[in-house]
């Protein structure tokens, strides 16, 4: 399957041919480099892999170092792995590069999702809130959480305040609308998970044959 | 942030569309109509302009049937072919918002007078500018070549401002 690392730039938006305008997401995808192969009999499963992104020396330990020397490889700041089927397509120092995906294709895309802190019912779970007025207190408290002598306890999983965001989270069957091979470039048409400047793995669409 | 600005760039229109809020204004738009493409214009009062930038916007405004009609066009839009001043607004606002209140006679913006030859004077520097502009343009875009190809492209800008002379 069609996989790649990349950075969340920004959203922007796009006029497509027909003149409707599109939000899309910027992402700075690859160039990505296989820097281990993992095989059935080997490891138990067959997988690359892949790492992206440049890191400065002293910043790296000494185990990571050795793993990219052992293969005279350039050190990366991201590595992640991903499942193929035949792993006789991939060589170790293999690019990856945008030109992978075509437009029109749709993928999946992972990221962690912006860290909102401790957020409450209404932000959280989408809580209605009480009367802001006509002598109201009850603004944006969470009101009841369940009844009283039955059961006389707090179901498991109740919706309640807590900390929100910062999760890995993916997004299916997002279309890619722009390829830009030159600048390393991936458009999606809508949101991606993360905030800018961070990780998001990129994979075809499980649910989309094809 | 610069790679989205340069994407962005490249959207724009190369030729920006002049006009200013209060104009009356015909807009032509392409209309995709079973699989054929045609032109259909939208006569009215240009009652705002907002955004910048690729995002930017402006809504023209007329009575049809008695009835009012808003629409916005995104000024970056393949799909609007050209805008042309029917009559330039007296207008001393920048959101004529207050022209939906009103009725009849009473929603009409007052016509600025303009001088037709100062006009038409305008739009020919104008364009010698956007002409010249372009010429500039394909220069930038040939640096990569050797200083050769400039030359020739200098010539030819000079040759061109000659012929401008005579015919002045």
């Amino acid at each position: 399957m069609k996989s790649i690392l990349g950075k969340k730039i920004a959203m922007t938006q796009m006029f497509m041919e027909d003149g409707r305008v599109i939000p899309v997401t910027v992402v700075e995808a690859g160039p990505c480099v296989v820097t281990q192969i993992k095989t059935v009999e080997k490891d138990g499963y067959s997988a690359i892999q892949v790492g992206f992104g440049d890191i400065k020396e002293r910043r790296t330990n000494k185990p990571l170092r050795g793993h990219f020397a052992s293969n005279k490889l350039q050190l990366k700041k991201y590595l992640r792995e991903f499942k193929v089927e035949d792993v006789s397509l991939y060589k170790v120092g293999q690019e990856v590069k945008t030109d992978i995906f075509n437009v029109g294709d749709k993928v999946d895309v992972s990221g962690v999702t912006i860290g909102k802190g401790f957020a409450g019912g209404i932000k959280r779970w989408g809580f209605s809130g009480g009367p802001a007025s006509h002598g109201s207190h009850s603004h944006r408290i969470p009101g009841s959480i369940g009844a009283s002598a039955t059961p006389s306890r707090v179901y498991k999983g109740k919706k309640m305040p807590g900390h929100l965001g910062s999760v890995r989270r993916t997004i299916q069957n997002l279309e890619v609308v722009k390829v830009d091979v030159q600048n390393n470039l991936l458009f999606f048409k809508g949101n991606v998970p993360s905030a800018k400047g961070n990780l998001v793995v990129i994979k075809g669409a499980v649910k989309c044959k094809a | 942030m610069r790679r989205i600005e340069i994407f962005e760039r490249s959207q724009i229109r190369k030729k920006p569309l002049k006009f200013s809020i209060g104009d009356t204004v015909k807009i032509y738009v392409k209309v995709q109509e079973g699989g054929r493409e045609r032109t259909q214009v939208f006569q009215g009062v240009v009652i705002k302009k907002q955004g910048s930038g690729i995002r930017e916007t402006f809504t023209v405004r007329k009575i049809s049937f008695g009835v009012g009609v808003e629409r916005t066009f995104p000024i970056h839009s393949s799909k609007i072919e050209k805008v042309e001043i029917v009559t330039h607004g007296d207008v001393r606002r920048a959101k004529l918002y207050y022209l939906r209140e009103k009725v009849g006679k009473r929603a009409r913006v007052k016509v600025k007078r303009v001088d037709r030859s100062k006009l038409e004077a305008e739009a020919k520097a104008e364009e010698e500018e956007s002409l010249a502009v372009e010429a500039e343009e394909s220069k930038i875009e040939e640096p990569i070549e050797e200083a050769v190809s400039e030359e020739s492209v200098s010539a030819s800008d000079e040759s061109s401002e000659s012929a401008e002379e005579k015919q002045a």
